[in-house]
């Protein structure tokens, strides 16, 4: 029986893996496909870790597993989030149906409240005589 | 007869498993951008250790994990230093 949960547990994982690499092929834009990539990659290579264990059923081989586990969800969305605010700031085109882009409204209110009166006033009257 | 059934998939989850690294190497040549790149060798490296994992198992050979340890720290450190670069490292 042992045998048979390891062989579901592996094939699910395997399936999640190529969910994700179809979601890195379809996918419009870099945000939705490292959404894609992220997770579908994290849960597959979960649940082939746990199959591991259950395979080898070892306490050195379940620690070092559910290691490789506890790293992947630890570093996989610092991960994602340095090269997404990387990629936003090196101006990574967007998909053309974003809806909303509350990082630029948020950049976009800071540098208002930033700006001096007076060069407020001055771009305020060149529109008015422009 | 349990056996056989982990026999058999393995060897689908092996298929399964070189189907997506290849599709994820296609998206690293495909780009476009360098950001998309790192996306895609991040993806590539985690299905390497799960791989490798799967690899474990039909070996019966557990020292193999470890691989998967340190494919998925040096993954970490890597994409975290590819990130870094995209955002600082046009500035002199």
């Amino acid at each position: 029986m042992i045998q048979i949960l390891v062989s579901v547990l592996m094939l699910f994982g395997a399936v999640f893996s190529l969910l994700g690499a179809v979601g890195m092929l379809r996918m419009p834009d870099l945000i939705t496909r490292l959404q894609a990539a992220t997770k579908t990659g994290t849960l597959g290579v979960g649940f082939m870790m746990i199959a591991v264990a259950v395979h080898f059923q070892d306490l050195g081989v379940v620690v070092q597993s559910l290691l490789v586990v506890m790293f992947l969800f630890l570093t996989a969305p610092i991960a994602a989030h340095v090269i997404a605010r990387a990629a936003y700031f090196v101006s990574a085109p967007l998909w053309e149906h974003t809806a909303l882009d509350e990082l630029k409204q948020a950049n976009d209110a800071q540098a208002a409240d930033a700006r001096p009166d007076t060069t407020d006033s001055d771009r305020g009257s060149a529109r008015e005589t422009g | 007869m349990p056996d056989q059934i982990l026999q058999w998939s393995l060897i689908a989850t092996a298929v399964i498993m070189t189907i997506a690294i290849w599709i994820v190497t296609y998206c690293l040549l495909r780009g476009p951008t360098l950001p998309d790149r790192v996306v895609a060798l991040d993806l590539i490296g985690t299905l390497t250790a799960g791989a490798v994992g799967v690899y474990a198992v039909s070996q019966n050979e557990p020292v193999y994990i470890l691989v998967s340890i340190v494919l998925a720290l040096v993954l970490f450190v890597g994409t975290v230093a590819f990130g870094y670069y995209l955002e600082k490292g046009h500035e002199p």
